[in-house]
């Protein structure tokens, strides 16, 4: 059966290749050739799948290819907004959980080291809110995300300067069973 | 020659490095800057204290030097040793530039348990101003050395000492974070948490018996309630989002904490058993770092409704929040002073975070601290010094200071970030 479609799908690929578009006729050849033999007809490979490579059923949230994989959004000093470069991901999570309404997720909201620990949480858990928000506007449900805050308690990088704090200033996204 | 002392400065290096760590790695306190007149004070060593191993006299006198109220003067043996029941010869301490004096006398007892007697004199007015007789085990020398030093203090400056409370903070070590707990001139550390996750914000109850604080096990900030002595722990506020910044009541019956269950860091009061909820604060900002007034009537704490984190207050019976601090960008970690009459609070000044004191009558501010890092501040409970968390050299450590900003002390522990301190209630 598979083999079947396979074959009326290699089929229907060849016909499109030889099909031209209209006003774009080839002229016709005024040179015959009749030394040379007819080119062979060459036939389309046939479009291999094997399931024995991979894991089955891989979660495109573990495919490295895949946009879910990705899961950490970073901000710039003192802000809490979605930064243009993150909507794609936010909306490929957005679709997934709306997609999945059994798939669970954390939002852990952290802030970088500068002043006090309790207000940070407070920067953190405004993050991790705004994830949130976006998630649930994209179709998400609220009872699939819960959003925390870290606050600068842990750290991805751990220098005192502004290249480690942009990386520290940051939401990760688990979904169940990651955390 | 040059060889031989690179060979040697080497060696040295090897040998320290071979050296153990102190066992506990207990914090040790170095004095960095001292107050103005401190009072002079002959403290004889008692004859027969020797059996109790640690001198009984030379904690006394660190106490005392400690404060920054006092200096020990050296008293070389003397011959007899003058104990509590000897006549005082004033004239000769007087010479020795002694303005007070403490004597007294170890003695064995049957019981296998000794007694510590000693008495307290005003060399400039010779005058004894009394003195307290101690049963005590071995083990109890640091508790009752501290105990005479609060009453010397105490009688000499009319204020509570405070060398018999306790502080906790949190040490990190590698991974792992300890919620510790010393006496209050970091002796005698022992752990009542060890973890793999972080533990802020302790809080310790008014009975000085229990510490509240937010550790992060669950992957999220939850709120423990934590029994010393049994070491028994209950989850106070573990509620759908972040949980965290207890504060006790004065009465130890409620705490105030910050939760983001109905969105954003917003403050709630529950019974100190996890009862009872109810919203405290109802803004779109960031409300935290409550703290209850002495009179249990108020709350202050941080929020940045008006666009930069500054420290509110507001009645605990609910009403409008009042804005406390007006100078600057960055103020935060509201704490009032035992007597309620100064604000300590952190201060983000000319990009350094430091120590501000607010006096709440006059209004006016005073930066006490010359660090950068600074953060948790916190009273000892006779307001005369506050204990805070500061970085030097990359390292956390703990730095005490006067309230007056005159006295600076630095207490770090070996190999280990150190920071939430937090002082303990007196112990009656």
């Amino acid at each position: 059966m598979r083999l079947a479609i396979v074959a009326t799908l290699a089929a229907a690929a060849v016909a499109a290749g030889c099909a031209t578009a209209p006003g774009e006729q080839a002229p016709a050849s005024v040179e015959e050739r009749a030394a040379k033999p007819p080119a062979a007809v060459e036939t389309k490979p046939i479009a291999r799948v094997d399931l024995t490579s991979k894991p089955a059923a891989a979660s495109p949230l573990k495919d490295p290819n895949n946009i879910l994989s990705r899961r950490s959004i970073f901000y710039d000093f003192d802000k809490f907004d979605i930064k243009d470069e993150f909507r794609p991901l936010v909306e490929a999570h957005g679709k997934y959980l709306r997609e999945n309404p059994g798939a669970k997720m954390l939002i852990q909201g952290n802030a970088d080291e500068r002043g006090s620990r309790e207000y940070n949480i407070g920067l953190g858990q405004r993050r991790s809110d705004s994830v949130k928000r976006a998630l649930t506007l994209l179709g998400a449900k609220d009872n699939q995300i819960e959003s925390v805050s870290l606050g600068e308690e842990k750290p991805v990088c751990t220098e005192h300067a502004e290249e480690c704090w942009a990386k520290n200033r940051r939401s990760d996204m688990l979904y169940g069973g990651e955390y | 020659m040059q060889v031989l002392l690179t060979r040697l400065r080497a060696l040295l290096g090897i040998v320290l490095l071979l050296t153990p760590p102190l066992a506990g790695a207990q914090l040790s306190i170095e004095i960095t800057g001292a107050g103005a007149p401190r009072m002079p004070i002959a403290i004889a060593s008692f004859p027969g204290e020797e059996a109790l191993g640690p001198g009984v006299t030379s904690i006394v006198r660190a106490d005392l030097e400690r404060s920054g109220l006092f200096r020990g003067l050296e008293v070389p043996p003397l011959s007899p040793a003058p104990t509590e029941a000897s006549s005082v010869n004033y004239a000769e301490w007087r010479s020795r530039l002694a303005d007070a004096l403490v004597l007294g006398s170890v003695a064995a007892r049957p019981d296998g348990r000794y007694e510590v007697r000693f008495r307290l004199y005003d060399v400039v007015k010779q005058a004894s101003l009394g003195g307290i007789a101690y049963t005590l085990s071995k083990e109890q020398v640091r508790a009752t050395a501290h105990r005479i030093a609060d009453f010397v203090y105490e009688k000499l400056t009319g204020e509570k000492g405070v060398f018999s409370t306790r502080i906790a903070y949190v040490v990190k070590r590698g991974n792992r974070f300890e919620l510790q707990i010393a006496d209050a001139d970091g002796a005698g550390e022992e752990a009542a948490l060890v973890s793999f996750e972080p533990i802020i914000s302790p809080a310790w109850s008014p009975d000085g018996r229990k510490l509240a604080y937010v550790s992060f096990e669950n992957k999220k900030p939850v709120v423990y309630v934590h029994s010393l002595l049994d070491g028994k722990r209950n989850v106070v506020a573990n509620f759908r989002g972040s949980n965290s910044a207890p504060a006790w009541s004065p009465d130890g019956s409620k705490l105030a904490v910050t939760l983001s269950r109905e969105g954003g860091s917003q403050i709630f009061l529950l019974n100190a058993d996890g009862s009872n909820l109810r919203r405290l604060t109802s803004s779109a900002a960031i409300d935290t770092e409550p703290r209850f007034s002495g009179d249990g009537q108020w709350i202050y704490f941080t929020s940045d409704r008006g666009g930069t984190p500054q420290i509110y207050r507001m009645p605990v019976a609910g009403g409008e929040p009042q804005r406390v601090t007006f100078e600057g960008s960055y103020n935060v970690t509201p704490r009032l002073s035992p007597d309620g009459k100064t604000l300590a609070y952190i201060t983000l000044n000319e990009g350094k975070f430091q120590v501000a004191l607010l006096d709440l009558s006059n209004r006016q501010v005073q930066i006490i601290t010359d660090s950068d890092r600074d953060e948790s501040p916190s009273f000892a409970p006779n307001g005369r010094m506050i204990l805070l968390a500061t970085v030097i050299d990359g390292r956390g450590v703990l730095s005490a200071v006067s309230s007056d900003g005159r006295v600076k002390q630095r207490l770090s522990v070996t190999a280990g970030d150190v920071r939430e301190p937090a002082w303990g209630p007196f112990i009656e």
